[in-house]
Protein backbone atom coordinates (compact mmCIF):
# COMPACT_ATOMS: atom_id res chain seq x y z
CA UNK A 1 0.00 0.00 0.00
CA UNK A 2 1.48 3.55 -0.97
CA UNK A 3 1.71 6.03 1.57
CA UNK A 4 -0.13 9.19 1.23
CA UNK A 5 3.23 11.26 0.96
CA UNK A 6 4.19 9.04 -2.12
CA UNK A 7 0.63 9.44 -3.65
CA UNK A 8 0.81 13.37 -2.84
CA UNK A 9 4.38 13.18 -4.80
CA UNK A 10 3.03 11.42 -7.29
CA UNK A 11 0.47 13.58 -8.38
CA UNK A 12 2.77 16.85 -8.10
CA UNK A 13 5.42 15.32 -10.17
CA UNK A 14 2.54 13.85 -12.62
CA UNK A 15 1.06 17.60 -12.57
CA UNK A 16 4.63 18.83 -13.35
CA UNK A 17 5.20 16.05 -16.02
CA UNK A 18 2.37 17.94 -17.90
CA UNK A 19 3.87 21.40 -17.47
CA UNK A 20 7.11 19.99 -18.32
CA UNK A 21 5.48 18.33 -21.44
CA UNK A 22 3.21 21.23 -22.28
CA UNK A 23 3.08 21.21 -25.96
CA UNK A 24 2.21 17.24 -26.11
CA UNK A 25 -0.19 17.66 -22.85
CA UNK A 26 -2.18 19.63 -24.87
CA UNK A 27 -2.65 18.33 -28.24
CA UNK A 28 -3.40 15.07 -26.01
CA UNK A 29 -5.92 16.93 -24.52
CA UNK A 30 -6.78 18.17 -27.73
CA UNK A 31 -7.25 15.03 -29.24
CA UNK A 32 -8.75 13.32 -26.23
CA UNK A 33 -11.33 16.41 -26.01
CA UNK A 34 -12.02 15.97 -30.20
CA UNK A 35 -12.32 12.38 -29.89
CA UNK A 36 -15.02 12.45 -27.00
CA UNK A 37 -16.45 15.63 -28.91
CA UNK A 38 -16.76 13.93 -31.95
CA UNK A 39 -18.20 10.38 -29.83
CA UNK A 40 -20.50 13.03 -27.79
CA UNK A 41 -21.81 13.99 -31.18
CA UNK A 42 -22.76 10.60 -32.37
CA UNK A 43 -23.99 9.49 -28.80
CA UNK A 44 -26.23 11.94 -28.93
CA UNK A 45 -27.51 11.54 -32.23
CA UNK A 46 -27.59 7.65 -32.25
CA UNK A 47 -29.59 7.92 -28.94
CA UNK A 48 -32.15 10.64 -30.17
CA UNK A 49 -32.11 8.55 -33.64
CA UNK A 50 -32.68 5.33 -31.18
CA UNK A 51 -35.75 7.64 -29.29
CA UNK A 52 -36.98 8.54 -31.79
CA UNK A 53 -36.93 5.59 -34.26
CA UNK A 54 -38.42 3.84 -30.49
CA UNK A 55 -41.38 5.86 -30.80
CA UNK A 56 -42.11 5.07 -33.91
CA UNK A 57 -42.14 1.48 -33.28
CA UNK A 58 -44.20 2.09 -30.72
CA UNK A 59 -46.20 2.66 -33.95
CA UNK A 60 -45.77 -0.15 -35.55
CA UNK A 61 -48.78 -3.03 -34.92
CA UNK A 62 -50.38 -6.30 -36.05
CA UNK A 63 -53.80 -6.83 -36.10
CA UNK A 64 -55.06 -10.21 -35.06
CA UNK A 65 -59.05 -11.10 -36.94
CA UNK A 66 -60.85 -14.03 -35.00
CA UNK A 67 -62.69 -16.56 -36.90
CA UNK A 68 -66.66 -16.12 -37.54
CA UNK A 69 -68.91 -17.00 -34.78
CA UNK A 70 -66.35 -16.66 -32.18
CA UNK A 71 -67.62 -16.11 -28.75
CA UNK A 72 -66.65 -13.10 -26.70
CA UNK A 73 -64.64 -15.73 -24.04
CA UNK A 74 -62.95 -16.78 -26.31
CA UNK A 75 -61.62 -13.46 -27.88
CA UNK A 76 -60.84 -13.17 -24.39
CA UNK A 77 -58.90 -15.77 -23.83
CA UNK A 78 -56.84 -15.02 -26.80
CA UNK A 79 -56.45 -11.58 -25.58
CA UNK A 80 -54.31 -13.23 -22.38
CA UNK A 81 -52.46 -15.58 -24.35
CA UNK A 82 -51.37 -12.35 -26.43
CA UNK A 83 -50.95 -10.59 -23.79
CA UNK A 84 -48.64 -13.09 -21.85
CA UNK A 85 -46.21 -12.63 -24.71
CA UNK A 86 -42.53 -10.90 -23.91
CA UNK A 87 -42.74 -9.25 -27.55
CA UNK A 88 -46.12 -7.24 -26.56
CA UNK A 89 -45.84 -3.59 -25.49
CA UNK A 90 -49.57 -3.62 -25.21
CA UNK A 91 -52.60 -4.73 -27.07
CA UNK A 92 -56.17 -2.60 -27.96
CA UNK A 93 -59.32 -4.19 -28.47
CA UNK A 94 -61.61 -3.16 -31.34
CA UNK A 95 -65.28 -4.21 -31.53
CA UNK A 96 -66.75 -4.67 -35.26
CA UNK A 97 -69.05 -1.85 -33.82
CA UNK A 98 -65.93 0.29 -33.55
CA UNK A 99 -64.35 -0.71 -36.19
CA UNK A 100 -67.37 -0.21 -38.84
CA UNK A 101 -67.88 3.47 -37.02
CA UNK A 102 -63.70 4.47 -37.56
CA UNK A 103 -64.11 3.13 -41.29
CA UNK A 104 -67.01 5.29 -41.87
CA UNK A 105 -65.58 8.62 -40.47
CA UNK A 106 -62.44 8.16 -42.34
CA UNK A 107 -62.95 6.40 -45.54
CA UNK A 108 -66.33 7.07 -46.59
CA UNK A 109 -68.56 10.57 -47.55
CA UNK A 110 -71.25 11.60 -44.70
CA UNK A 111 -73.63 10.64 -47.60
CA UNK A 112 -72.36 7.17 -48.58
CA UNK A 113 -72.08 6.09 -44.90
CA UNK A 114 -75.52 7.04 -44.20
CA UNK A 115 -76.52 4.79 -47.18
CA UNK A 116 -75.52 1.26 -44.79
CA UNK A 117 -78.48 2.48 -42.07
CA UNK A 118 -77.46 -0.03 -38.97
CA UNK A 119 -76.08 -2.61 -41.16
CA UNK A 120 -72.27 -3.35 -40.33
CA UNK A 121 -70.23 -4.77 -43.47
CA UNK A 122 -67.93 -5.34 -40.99
CA UNK A 123 -69.83 -7.38 -38.80
CA UNK A 124 -66.96 -10.08 -38.38
CA UNK A 125 -63.98 -7.41 -38.35
CA UNK A 126 -63.25 -7.07 -34.64
CA UNK A 127 -59.89 -7.75 -33.99
CA UNK A 128 -57.27 -7.21 -31.47
CA UNK A 129 -54.23 -4.46 -32.21
CA UNK A 130 -51.33 -5.49 -31.32
CA UNK A 131 -48.26 -3.17 -30.09
CA UNK A 132 -44.46 -4.73 -30.20
CA UNK A 133 -41.68 -4.08 -27.66
CA UNK A 134 -38.90 -4.09 -30.64
CA UNK A 135 -39.80 -4.50 -34.17
CA UNK A 136 -37.45 -7.25 -34.82
CA UNK A 137 -39.53 -9.37 -32.75
CA UNK A 138 -42.36 -9.37 -35.07
CA UNK A 139 -41.84 -12.40 -37.05
CA UNK A 140 -41.97 -14.70 -34.31
CA UNK A 141 -44.66 -13.20 -32.93
CA UNK A 142 -46.87 -12.88 -35.99
CA UNK A 143 -45.88 -16.84 -36.25
CA UNK A 144 -47.43 -17.59 -33.00
CA UNK A 145 -50.25 -15.33 -33.13
CA UNK A 146 -51.24 -17.19 -36.68
CA UNK A 147 -51.27 -20.37 -34.65
CA UNK A 148 -53.20 -19.88 -31.51
CA UNK A 149 -56.78 -21.34 -32.26
CA UNK A 150 -59.94 -18.94 -33.04
CA UNK A 151 -57.40 -16.48 -35.14
CA UNK A 152 -58.28 -15.99 -38.64
CA UNK A 153 -55.96 -13.33 -39.90
CA UNK A 154 -52.69 -11.66 -39.10
CA UNK A 155 -52.22 -8.31 -40.49
CA UNK A 156 -48.85 -6.74 -40.19
CA UNK A 157 -46.16 -5.00 -42.09
CA UNK A 158 -42.72 -6.37 -42.41
CA UNK A 159 -41.18 -3.61 -45.14
CA UNK A 160 -41.70 -0.96 -41.81
CA UNK A 161 -40.42 -3.25 -39.23
CA UNK A 162 -37.09 -4.41 -41.89
CA UNK A 163 -36.74 -0.33 -42.44
CA UNK A 164 -36.22 0.06 -38.88
CA UNK A 165 -34.44 -2.37 -37.80
CA UNK A 166 -32.14 -2.00 -40.54
CA UNK A 167 -31.65 1.50 -40.00
CA UNK A 168 -30.98 0.82 -36.17
CA UNK A 169 -28.50 -1.79 -36.97
CA UNK A 170 -26.59 0.29 -39.27
CA UNK A 171 -26.25 3.29 -36.71
CA UNK A 172 -24.95 1.20 -34.22
CA UNK A 173 -22.32 -0.64 -36.33
CA UNK A 174 -21.14 2.59 -37.79
CA UNK A 175 -20.90 4.63 -34.81
CA UNK A 176 -18.96 1.83 -33.13
CA UNK A 177 -16.77 1.76 -35.51
CA UNK A 178 -16.19 5.53 -35.78
CA UNK A 179 -15.38 5.52 -32.02
CA UNK A 180 -13.22 2.30 -31.92
CA UNK A 181 -10.63 4.19 -34.68
CA UNK A 182 -11.18 7.61 -32.32
CA UNK A 183 -10.44 5.85 -29.37
CA UNK A 184 -7.27 4.20 -30.88
CA UNK A 185 -5.98 7.68 -31.86
CA UNK A 186 -6.49 9.11 -28.77
CA UNK A 187 -4.12 5.98 -26.99
CA UNK A 188 -1.71 6.48 -29.12
CA UNK A 189 -1.02 9.89 -28.81
CA UNK A 190 -1.25 9.87 -24.96
CA UNK A 191 1.08 6.57 -25.58
CA UNK A 192 3.59 8.98 -27.15
CA UNK A 193 2.74 11.78 -24.54
CA UNK A 194 4.13 9.22 -22.12
CA UNK A 195 7.01 8.26 -24.24
CA UNK A 196 8.26 12.07 -24.18
CA UNK A 197 7.84 12.42 -20.83
CA UNK A 198 10.28 9.36 -20.09
CA UNK A 199 12.52 10.43 -22.50
CA UNK A 200 12.38 13.86 -20.91
CA UNK A 201 13.32 12.02 -17.35
CA UNK A 202 15.33 9.01 -18.69
CA UNK A 203 18.15 10.16 -16.30
CA UNK A 204 16.07 10.91 -13.56
CA UNK A 205 13.79 7.37 -14.13
CA UNK A 206 17.32 5.82 -14.37
CA UNK A 207 18.92 7.16 -10.93
CA UNK A 208 15.40 6.56 -9.41
CA UNK A 209 16.37 2.95 -10.34
CA UNK A 210 19.61 2.47 -8.85
CA UNK A 211 18.31 3.94 -5.81
CA UNK A 212 15.98 1.79 -5.09
CA UNK A 213 12.79 3.43 -6.32
CA UNK A 214 9.72 1.05 -6.69
CA UNK A 215 7.94 0.35 -9.46
CA UNK A 216 5.05 2.11 -8.43
CA UNK A 217 7.27 5.07 -7.64
CA UNK A 218 8.35 5.38 -10.99
CA UNK A 219 5.22 4.81 -12.49
CA UNK A 220 2.51 6.36 -10.75
CA UNK A 221 3.41 9.81 -11.87
CA UNK A 222 3.30 8.99 -15.07
CA UNK A 223 -0.36 7.02 -14.62
CA UNK A 224 -0.92 10.43 -12.94
CA UNK A 225 0.08 12.59 -16.16
CA UNK A 226 -2.70 10.40 -17.99
CA UNK A 227 -5.29 10.23 -16.07
CA UNK A 228 -5.16 14.14 -15.88
CA UNK A 229 -4.96 14.16 -19.43
CA UNK A 230 -7.89 12.11 -19.54
CA UNK A 231 -9.64 13.68 -17.21
CA UNK A 232 -9.53 17.30 -18.54
CA UNK A 233 -10.06 15.85 -22.45
CA UNK A 234 -13.26 14.48 -21.15
CA UNK A 235 -14.46 17.74 -19.02
CA UNK A 236 -13.87 20.15 -21.81
CA UNK A 237 -16.15 18.32 -24.25
CA UNK A 238 -18.53 17.59 -22.06
CA UNK A 239 -19.20 21.54 -21.38
CA UNK A 240 -19.47 22.15 -24.98
CA UNK A 241 -21.34 19.25 -26.09
CA UNK A 242 -23.88 20.59 -23.31
CA UNK A 243 -24.53 23.90 -24.26
CA UNK A 244 -24.07 22.70 -28.28
CA UNK A 245 -26.97 20.11 -26.91
CA UNK A 246 -29.18 22.65 -25.36
CA UNK A 247 -29.04 24.99 -28.60
CA UNK A 248 -29.42 22.42 -30.72
CA UNK A 249 -32.53 21.06 -29.82
CA UNK A 250 -34.23 24.30 -28.83
CA UNK A 251 -33.11 25.46 -32.76
CA UNK A 252 -34.71 22.16 -33.85
CA UNK A 253 -37.51 22.06 -31.90
CA UNK A 254 -38.33 26.27 -32.76
CA UNK A 255 -37.25 27.17 -35.91
CA UNK A 256 -39.71 27.46 -38.58
CA UNK A 257 -37.94 25.32 -41.42
CA UNK A 258 -36.82 22.81 -39.25
CA UNK A 259 -38.69 19.33 -40.70
CA UNK A 260 -37.81 17.51 -37.10
CA UNK A 261 -40.11 20.63 -34.85
CA UNK A 262 -42.44 17.64 -34.04
CA UNK A 263 -39.81 15.32 -33.69
CA UNK A 264 -39.63 14.19 -29.78
CA UNK A 265 -36.04 14.48 -28.31
CA UNK A 266 -34.35 13.23 -25.52
CA UNK A 267 -33.81 16.21 -22.73
CA UNK A 268 -30.78 17.37 -22.35
CA UNK A 269 -30.92 16.47 -18.27
CA UNK A 270 -31.64 12.94 -19.16
CA UNK A 271 -29.03 12.65 -21.96
CA UNK A 272 -26.04 14.26 -20.11
CA UNK A 273 -27.29 11.74 -16.85
CA UNK A 274 -25.30 9.10 -18.62
CA UNK A 275 -23.08 10.65 -20.94
CA UNK A 276 -21.24 12.73 -17.99
CA UNK A 277 -19.92 9.24 -16.54
CA UNK A 278 -19.30 7.70 -20.01
CA UNK A 279 -17.01 10.40 -21.63
CA UNK A 280 -15.26 10.77 -18.08
CA UNK A 281 -15.10 7.11 -17.72
CA UNK A 282 -13.45 6.41 -21.53
CA UNK A 283 -10.98 9.76 -20.53
CA UNK A 284 -9.95 8.62 -17.70
CA UNK A 285 -9.88 5.26 -18.72
CA UNK A 286 -7.65 6.29 -22.51
CA UNK A 287 -5.53 7.98 -19.96
CA UNK A 288 -5.09 5.30 -17.69
CA UNK A 289 -4.53 2.35 -20.05
CA UNK A 290 -2.29 4.86 -22.73
CA UNK A 291 0.21 5.63 -20.25
CA UNK A 292 0.48 2.10 -18.51
CA UNK A 293 0.84 0.03 -21.89
CA UNK A 294 3.76 2.67 -22.61
CA UNK A 295 5.66 2.74 -19.29
CA UNK A 296 5.45 -1.30 -19.24
CA UNK A 297 7.09 -0.46 -23.08
CA UNK A 298 9.59 1.99 -22.36
CA UNK A 299 10.91 1.42 -18.73
CA UNK A 300 12.33 -1.80 -19.65
CA UNK A 301 14.46 0.04 -21.61
CA UNK A 302 15.99 1.84 -18.84
CA UNK A 303 18.80 0.24 -16.39
CA UNK B 1 8.67 -14.14 10.43
CA UNK B 2 10.49 -17.41 9.78
CA UNK B 3 12.56 -18.01 6.61
CA UNK B 4 11.64 -14.14 5.41
CA UNK B 5 14.86 -12.77 3.88
CA UNK B 6 15.17 -9.38 4.45
CA UNK B 7 18.81 -8.45 2.19
CA UNK B 8 19.02 -5.02 4.03
CA UNK B 9 19.07 -7.36 7.23
CA UNK B 10 21.35 -9.78 5.75
CA UNK B 11 24.09 -7.23 4.52
CA UNK B 12 24.09 -5.09 8.07
CA UNK B 13 24.73 -8.27 9.51
CA UNK B 14 26.24 -11.12 7.89
CA UNK B 15 30.22 -12.01 8.30
CA UNK B 16 30.37 -13.77 5.13
CA UNK B 17 31.57 -11.76 2.26
CA UNK B 18 29.35 -8.62 1.19
CA UNK B 19 30.37 -8.85 -2.74
CA UNK B 20 31.19 -12.46 -3.73
CA UNK B 21 32.29 -12.93 -7.62
CA UNK B 22 32.58 -16.58 -8.79
CA UNK B 23 34.00 -17.17 -12.02
CA UNK B 24 31.97 -14.39 -13.89
CA UNK B 25 31.95 -14.27 -17.65
CA UNK B 26 30.03 -10.94 -19.24
CA UNK B 27 29.84 -11.00 -23.14
CA UNK B 28 28.14 -8.07 -24.51
CA UNK B 29 25.72 -8.74 -27.71
CA UNK B 30 28.62 -7.24 -29.75
CA UNK B 31 30.63 -9.85 -29.01
CA UNK B 32 32.99 -8.33 -26.55
CA UNK B 33 33.97 -10.01 -24.06
CA UNK B 34 33.92 -7.57 -21.46
CA UNK B 35 35.18 -9.59 -18.07
CA UNK B 36 36.50 -13.23 -18.20
CA UNK B 37 36.18 -15.51 -14.94
CA UNK B 38 36.88 -13.10 -12.54
CA UNK B 39 36.54 -14.40 -8.77
CA UNK B 40 36.73 -11.96 -5.85
CA UNK B 41 35.52 -11.16 -2.37
CA UNK B 42 34.55 -7.89 -0.95
CA UNK B 43 34.40 -8.11 3.19
CA UNK B 44 32.14 -5.87 5.09
CA UNK B 45 34.06 -2.49 6.04
CA UNK B 46 36.54 -2.94 3.57
CA UNK B 47 38.02 -0.04 1.33
CA UNK B 48 38.62 -1.38 -2.41
CA UNK B 49 40.36 0.40 -5.34
CA UNK B 50 39.34 -1.38 -8.69
CA UNK B 51 41.93 0.37 -11.01
CA UNK B 52 42.93 -0.81 -15.08
CA UNK B 53 42.94 1.17 -18.19
CA UNK B 54 39.60 1.81 -20.20
CA UNK B 55 37.80 -1.04 -21.50
CA UNK B 56 39.18 -3.55 -18.79
CA UNK B 57 36.11 -4.01 -17.17
CA UNK B 58 36.12 -2.10 -14.29
CA UNK B 59 32.73 -0.72 -15.45
CA UNK B 60 30.82 -4.60 -15.65
CA UNK B 61 31.77 -4.69 -12.36
CA UNK B 62 30.04 -1.97 -11.22
CA UNK B 63 27.67 -2.81 -13.06
CA UNK B 64 26.98 -6.47 -12.08
CA UNK B 65 27.21 -5.20 -8.40
CA UNK B 66 24.23 -3.59 -9.06
CA UNK B 67 22.45 -5.67 -11.07
CA UNK B 68 21.62 -3.61 -13.60
CA UNK B 69 23.54 -6.43 -16.06
CA UNK B 70 23.42 -10.33 -15.65
CA UNK B 71 26.67 -11.92 -15.54
CA UNK B 72 26.85 -14.41 -18.98
CA UNK B 73 27.78 -17.11 -16.37
CA UNK B 74 29.31 -17.23 -12.91
CA UNK B 75 27.54 -16.49 -10.09
CA UNK B 76 27.35 -12.44 -8.18
CA UNK B 77 26.86 -13.30 -4.20
CA UNK B 78 25.51 -10.12 -2.15
CA UNK B 79 25.29 -11.19 1.47
CA UNK B 80 25.59 -14.33 0.71
CA UNK B 81 22.59 -14.32 -1.80
CA UNK B 82 22.42 -14.71 -5.46
CA UNK B 83 21.79 -11.40 -7.48
CA UNK B 84 20.04 -13.11 -10.16
CA UNK B 85 18.39 -15.26 -8.07
CA UNK B 86 16.57 -12.14 -6.32
CA UNK B 87 13.26 -11.67 -7.80
CA UNK B 88 11.73 -7.54 -9.04
CA UNK B 89 11.10 -6.11 -5.41
CA UNK B 90 14.41 -7.35 -4.01
CA UNK B 91 16.25 -5.70 -6.32
CA UNK B 92 15.22 -2.55 -5.43
CA UNK B 93 15.14 -3.18 -1.67
CA UNK B 94 18.81 -4.42 -2.55
CA UNK B 95 19.45 -1.24 -4.36
CA UNK B 96 18.91 0.67 -1.12
CA UNK B 97 21.36 -0.36 0.89
CA UNK B 98 23.95 0.90 -1.51
CA UNK B 99 25.05 4.00 -2.33
CA UNK B 100 26.31 5.05 -6.34
CA UNK B 101 28.57 7.69 -6.95
CA UNK B 102 29.06 8.25 -10.63
CA UNK B 103 32.13 9.95 -12.78
CA UNK B 104 29.58 12.78 -14.44
CA UNK B 105 27.73 13.40 -11.00
CA UNK B 106 23.89 12.56 -12.73
CA UNK B 107 22.16 15.37 -10.53
CA UNK B 108 18.97 16.40 -11.57
CA UNK B 109 19.55 19.33 -13.09
CA UNK B 110 16.12 21.27 -12.10
CA UNK B 111 16.12 20.32 -8.92
CA UNK B 112 18.24 22.44 -6.04
CA UNK B 113 21.01 20.96 -3.86
CA UNK B 114 18.78 20.55 -1.07
CA UNK B 115 15.65 18.88 -3.36
CA UNK B 116 18.54 16.19 -4.80
CA UNK B 117 19.68 14.68 -1.54
CA UNK B 118 15.89 14.68 -0.55
CA UNK B 119 14.92 12.98 -3.80
CA UNK B 120 17.49 9.90 -3.30
CA UNK B 121 15.09 9.51 0.61
CA UNK B 122 12.17 10.99 -1.22
CA UNK B 123 12.56 7.59 -3.50
CA UNK B 124 12.11 5.18 -0.67
CA UNK B 125 9.83 6.65 0.46
CA UNK B 126 11.25 8.29 4.01
CA UNK B 127 8.50 10.22 5.79
CA UNK B 128 8.89 13.92 5.02
CA UNK B 129 10.00 14.68 8.47
CA UNK B 130 13.16 12.28 8.22
CA UNK B 131 13.93 14.04 4.65
CA UNK B 132 13.86 17.51 6.67
CA UNK B 133 16.23 15.90 9.51
CA UNK B 134 18.63 14.32 7.55
CA UNK B 135 19.01 16.10 4.62
CA UNK B 136 21.06 19.38 6.12
CA UNK B 137 22.96 16.78 8.13
CA UNK B 138 24.18 15.23 4.84
CA UNK B 139 24.99 18.74 3.11
CA UNK B 140 26.95 19.50 6.48
CA UNK B 141 29.09 16.49 6.33
CA UNK B 142 29.89 17.05 2.63
CA UNK B 143 30.23 20.94 3.84
CA UNK B 144 27.50 22.31 1.07
CA UNK B 145 25.18 23.39 4.05
CA UNK B 146 25.09 27.18 2.50
CA UNK B 147 24.42 26.44 -1.15
CA UNK B 148 21.54 24.13 -0.43
CA UNK B 149 19.37 26.04 -2.68
CA UNK B 150 21.46 26.28 -5.56
CA UNK B 151 21.41 24.33 -8.71
CA UNK B 152 23.34 22.26 -10.04
CA UNK B 153 24.82 24.29 -13.21
CA UNK B 154 25.81 26.84 -9.93
CA UNK B 155 27.84 24.58 -8.51
CA UNK B 156 31.73 23.51 -9.70
CA UNK B 157 32.54 20.15 -10.20
CA UNK B 158 33.75 18.99 -7.08
CA UNK B 159 30.83 20.58 -5.59
CA UNK B 160 28.37 18.57 -7.88
CA UNK B 161 30.42 15.31 -7.02
CA UNK B 162 29.52 15.99 -2.84
CA UNK B 163 26.41 16.87 -3.96
CA UNK B 164 26.00 13.57 -5.76
CA UNK B 165 28.23 11.84 -2.58
CA UNK B 166 25.50 13.17 -0.31
CA UNK B 167 22.93 11.99 -2.14
CA UNK B 168 24.47 8.17 -2.42
CA UNK B 169 24.98 8.65 1.59
CA UNK B 170 21.99 9.89 2.88
CA UNK B 171 20.10 6.53 3.18
CA UNK B 172 23.02 5.33 5.03
CA UNK B 173 24.25 2.49 2.82
CA UNK B 174 26.19 -0.50 4.10
CA UNK B 175 27.99 -0.47 0.33
CA UNK B 176 29.49 2.44 -1.18
CA UNK B 177 29.88 2.01 -5.11
CA UNK B 178 31.81 4.82 -7.07
CA UNK B 179 32.62 4.90 -10.44
CA UNK B 180 36.05 7.11 -11.51
CA UNK B 181 33.95 10.04 -8.58
CA UNK B 182 37.38 11.93 -9.17
CA UNK B 183 37.04 12.02 -12.67
CA UNK B 184 36.01 15.27 -13.44
CA UNK B 185 37.81 16.82 -10.76
CA UNK B 186 40.84 18.68 -10.51
CA UNK B 187 43.55 16.79 -7.59
CA UNK B 188 42.67 19.46 -4.51
CA UNK B 189 38.58 18.46 -4.99
CA UNK B 190 39.86 14.65 -5.56
CA UNK B 191 41.30 14.56 -2.52
CA UNK B 192 38.08 16.62 -0.95
CA UNK B 193 36.16 13.65 -2.44
CA UNK B 194 38.79 10.55 -1.22
CA UNK B 195 38.65 12.21 2.33
CA UNK B 196 34.97 12.29 2.56
CA UNK B 197 35.04 8.65 1.28
CA UNK B 198 37.46 7.69 3.69
CA UNK B 199 35.23 9.11 6.61
CA UNK B 200 32.69 6.98 5.52
CA UNK B 201 34.47 3.98 5.45
CA UNK B 202 35.90 4.78 8.32
CA UNK B 203 32.23 4.45 9.96
CA UNK B 204 31.51 1.03 8.40
CA UNK B 205 30.57 1.31 4.99
CA UNK B 206 32.00 -0.71 2.77
CA UNK B 207 33.35 1.28 -0.13
CA UNK B 208 34.28 0.20 -3.51
CA UNK B 209 36.01 2.89 -5.93
CA UNK B 210 36.74 2.40 -9.40
CA UNK B 211 38.97 5.03 -10.71
CA UNK B 212 42.41 5.80 -13.23
CA UNK B 213 43.59 8.13 -10.34
CA UNK B 214 47.33 6.87 -9.80
CA UNK B 215 48.26 9.05 -7.66
CA UNK B 216 45.05 8.81 -5.01
CA UNK B 217 45.43 4.99 -5.09
CA UNK B 218 49.41 5.05 -4.20
CA UNK B 219 48.55 7.56 -1.67
CA UNK B 220 45.84 5.61 0.16
CA UNK B 221 47.60 2.16 0.76
CA UNK B 222 44.06 0.17 0.13
CA UNK B 223 43.09 -2.84 -1.19
CA UNK B 224 44.05 -2.87 -4.80
CA UNK B 225 42.31 -4.91 -7.51
CA UNK B 226 43.43 -4.79 -11.16
CA UNK B 227 41.59 -5.29 -14.01
CA UNK B 228 43.34 -5.72 -17.66
CA UNK B 229 41.16 -6.68 -20.83
CA UNK B 230 38.39 -7.91 -18.24
CA UNK B 231 40.83 -10.16 -16.39
CA UNK B 232 41.81 -9.74 -12.50
CA UNK B 233 45.39 -9.49 -13.02
CA UNK B 234 45.98 -8.64 -9.03
CA UNK B 235 44.68 -8.26 -6.10
CA UNK B 236 46.78 -6.52 -3.41
CA UNK B 237 45.34 -6.41 0.15
CA UNK B 238 47.16 -2.88 0.67
CA UNK B 239 49.00 -1.49 -1.71
CA UNK B 240 49.08 0.92 -4.61
CA UNK B 241 48.72 1.58 -8.43
CA UNK B 242 52.19 1.48 -9.36
CA UNK B 243 52.54 -1.17 -7.00
CA UNK B 244 49.48 -3.08 -8.87
CA UNK B 245 51.40 -2.99 -11.72
CA UNK B 246 54.02 -5.43 -11.07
Amino acid sequence: MPKISTIIYSVKQGTKNIKRNRMFSLASVGTITTCLFLFGIFYCILMNFQHIIKNAEQGVSVTVFFNEGITSQEIELIGEKIGQRVEVAKYDFVSAEAAWEEYKNTKLDPEHAASFGDDNPLENSAHYIVYLNDVEMQEVLVRYLQSIPGVRQVNNSEAIADVLSGVNKGLAFGTTAIIVILLGVAVFLISTTVTMGISVRRQEISIMKLIGATDFFIRAPFIVEGIIIGLVGAILPLGLLHVLYNKGIHYLMTSFSSPLKKADFIATGTMFKTLIPVCLLIGVGIGFLGSFITLGKQLRKIN
Amino acid sequence: MAGTYDINNDLRDIETPVILFQNVNKDYQKGTHAINNISFEIRKGEFVFIVGSSGSGKSTLIKLMLKEIKPTSGKVFVAGRELSRLKRWQVCKYRRTIGVVFQDFRLLPDRTVFENVAFAQRVIESPAREIRRQTPKMLSIVGLSEKHKSYPKELSGGEQQRVALARALVNNPVMLLADEPTGNLDPKNSWEIMRLLEEVNKRGTTVVVVTHNREIVDAMQKRVITMKNGVLISDNKKGGYAHAKN
